[in-house]
């Protein structure tokens, strides 16, 4: 039996050795299927970056973050008017029903009379026909394209996202050893940072020899490229608020980012006090089930 | 089970007519009340109970979840969102399947690394050992299934990239490949089965777990010192004993369960999960859950040819040995003393064995290119060196420390040794030695 350990150990010495020599030789090609369609790198030019985003979203103080956190109602009101004014224009958002508003601190009426502004197919009815009337609270936001062909071909062909999980559906890679603290800090809006980035890097000039796309535009807290589709959707009073908060970019960037939130993730607040309620129980009980394991072990050497 | 003579006595008339037509009372209070666990067992022991819990929170939050979950491709994303937005605390049990499967894996392997450390596998335990072996791989099955149904872009991507090792086995491997797909790429069948699958498994693990139990109660457990039960006194009751001890350890465990849950409950996951698959835009970088990232690293190390293997079915073989070494561990290890507490140089490669492995499971979400690929190799290499190469000659070669003739006589040596403590008053025995 020892001999044939002793064997196989000899056996693996070599492997190893072979794999040393191997990696010696000139590189193979790795056969990481991640990097499957993704386009070739074009040859290394100084300007051009490789890594994106080429700047990291800046952290925001969000009013729904920490353990405690909650949503600003009015906060998430003034992100609707955007959304609703600004980027319902080309993003969907196809899994917010109207009837959730009420979250935002709107009146089973108001959301009935906001929902009534929104045309939606219905049928067929009785003669076969299909028909349009007015949203009711039980209906979705509608999308502004019949279909994602539609979408793509109004935009240069690439379809606008939709809207209803965007904020979980970005985040920026965090890298070591911040990703390891931020289960301490309970980081978990790499989303309404990177949205609110995004809204705000449009007006940073590539530097020079940077080659921009046709038709795309330079933003350099984009996640995926050093420009993109999406002009500038923003500009400073572009957006009227009533409530006297600051018409600027940077808040509206805030504002709707912090909706986006909300649209993803509407029980986060029920979640967090849940949260609180669960762990206070555990510190409690796991006390006594302590305090009663020690008893029972007083008397036993272990 | 095992223990020979039973000590129930039933005392109602009840209890007695019961047991003499199917004693199943006997066989609980035999099993988990009177049963002798060691003494000396620590907080690394209770990870056992600990899985238990967690399996049968993941089903019954599973059957849960499959009531409402659409089985579809056009139908599962806004299934699996009405779920998180309409159904009562469906986000709460969503969210508890999740990162159960997670907390799952990361009890699962500090389990096996207990084993490691004090030697659990090794005779007459090596069935025991193989058992755990089958959980793990079946509990990889459903995890990696269970990814899938959700049907954003990791689901369908990481699908896509799985079940493409398959091809690269020789003569069989795209039929293999075709059969679990339903097609010839990742479409409603493969959805369709994968969740038929995710479904069933769980129950084959949990009849597993029952052979387990078997198993571990046929033989007793192991301890920190490696030395078998010699006598009444090296052990006490598992009721109130070791089931107090294992409560307080799951309602810790539990605590750090729901911390995730309820704060940073997508941390573990990936942001392109929410986005719905799309056969036609691959993600820029593909990365299985975290908990498949050491062997994901295992499989990119191999980026070279060795003799009429070529590097995709290298980096598989690496990839499935990885898994396939740990079953012939038992026979392995040629170390004649158990635990790693009398094994100073065994400890220490040990302790390299899993900082290797962290290091592994970080380069598993990195990009195969640049320095990460001799990473990788290097680590690997380490990884089956420890089991092929440090496991055998070590044993043969390393001088323990001298052991104690029993249980109870470490117990006492410690307990005299440690400090003016009342006995009882080392709340965490941790046994360094």
């Amino acid at each position: 039996m020892k001999k044939i350990l002793n064997g196989l150990a000899a056996i693996s010495f070599l492997l190893a050795g072979a794999a040393w020599a191997q990696e010696n030789a000139p590189a193979a090609q790795p056969h990481d299927m991640s990097t499957m369609g993704a386009a070739a790198p074009s040859e290394h030019n100084a300007a051009e970056p490789t890594h994106f985003p080429i700047n990291a979203p800046k952290e925001m103080d969000w009013t729904f973050s920490g353990p405690f956190g909650t949503y600003d109602k009015a906060q998430l009101q003034r992100g609707l008017k955007i959304y609703k004014e600004v980027c319902a224009a080309c993003h969907s958002m196809n899994l917010v029903a109207f009837r959730t508003l009420e979250d935002l601190g709107y009146t089973e009426a108001q959301v009935k009379a906001f929902a009534a502004e929104y045309e939606v197919q219905d049928g067929p009815n009785a003669d076969g026909e299909m028909f349009t009337r007015k949203a009711l609270p039980g209906d979705y936001f509608p999308s502004p394209f019949p279909n994602t062909a539609a979408a793509a071909a109004a935009n240069n062909g690439a379809a606008p996202p939709d809207f209803s999980l965007i904020a979980k559906a970005r985040g920026v890679t965090r890298g070591f050893p911040t990703f390891v603290f931020d289960i301490f800090t309970q980081y978990a809006q790499g989303g309404p940072d990177y949205i609110h980035a995004l809204l705000t890097s449009y007006d940073f000039e590539p530097p020079a020899g940077m080659e921009i796309a046709e038709g795309t535009h330079y933003n350099p807290a984009f996640i995926a490229g050093k420009s993109l589709a999406m002009a500038k959707p923003l500009s400073d009073g572009q957006v009227t608020y009533e409530d006297g908060t600051p018409e600027t970019v940077d808040q509206y960037s805030r504002d709707i980012a912090a909706f986006l939130m909300w649209a993803a993730e509407p029980h986060l607040v029920e979640r967090k006090q849940t949260g609180f309620a669960v762990m206070l129980f555990l510190a409690l009980f796991g006390g006594l089930v302590y305090a009663t394991k020690r008893k029972v072990w007083a008397n036993v050497a272990h | 089970m095992s223990s020979g003579h039973s000590t129930y006595s039933p005392k109602t008339g009840i209890g007695r007519w019961m047991d003499s037509r199917m004693p199943l009372p006997r066989l609980v209070h035999d099993s988990f009340v009177s049963y002798p666990v060691p003494r000396n067992l620590n907080y690394a022991y209770t990870f056992g109970g600990i899985l238990s819990i967690m399996l049968v929170a993941q089903i019954l939050t599973g059957v849960v979840l499959a009531m409402h979950y659409a089985n579809d491709t056009m139908l599962a994303v806004q299934s699996v969102e009405k779920i998180m937005r309409d159904v009562n605390s469906g986000w709460l049990l969503r969210y508890m399947h999740s990162n159960g499967a997670s907390f799952f894996f990361i009890a699962v392997y500090i389990h096996i690394m207990r084993g490691l450390y004090y030697g659990s596998y090794k005779a007459p335990r090596e069935l025991l050992w193989i058992l755990g072996c089958i959980i793990y791989l079946l509990m990889m099955a459903t995890g990696f299934m269970g990814y899938v149904l959700p049907w954003g872009q990791m689901s369908f991507w990481g699908a896509t990239v799985i079940t493409g090792f398959f091809t690269a086995i020789p003569l069989v491997g795209e039929w293999i490949q075709q059969l679990l797909l339903g097609g010839f790429a990742v479409d409603n069948p493969t959805l369709n089965r994968f969740f038929a699958l995710h479904y069933l498994l769980p129950f084959m693990i949990a009849g597993v777990v029952v052979l387990h139990v078997w198993a571990l109660h046929v033989t007793g457990q192991t301890n920190p010192t490696g030395i078998e039960v010699k006598s009444k006194t090296d052990t006490v009751a598992f009721t109130p004993y070791a089931t107090i001890k294992d409560g307080f350890a799951m309602v810790v465990f539990l605590a750090a369960f729901a911390y995730f849950v309820f704060y940073i409950p997508n941390y573990l996951g990936h942001p392109d999960n929410y986005i719905m698959a799309d056969s036609l835009k691959t993600p820029a970088h593909i990365v299985p859950e975290w908990y498949f990232l050491p062997f994901y690293a295992i499989l990119r190390a191999i980026t070279f040819n060795i003799g009429p293997i070529d590097s995709k079915l290298g980096g598989v073989l690496a990839m499935f040995g990885a898994i396939a070494v740990l079953f012939v561990v038992p026979w392995l290890d040629t170390s004649k003393v158990r635990s790693a507490v009398y094994r100073p140089w065994y400890k220490l490669f040990f302790w390299l064995f899993v900082a290797n492995a962290i290091f592994l499971g970080w380069l598993g979400s990195k990009p195969a290119e640049g320095i990460f690929i001799p990473l990788m190799q290097i680590s690997t290499l380490y990884y089956f060196a420890f089991f092929l190469v440090v496991m055998p000659v070590l044993g043969l070669i390393e001088t323990p420390r001298r052991l104690p003739n029993s249980i109870t006589e470490a117990v006492l040596e410690k307990n005299k040794g440690g400090s003016a403590h009342p006995a009882g008053a080392t709340a965490a025995p941790e046994t360094r030695g």
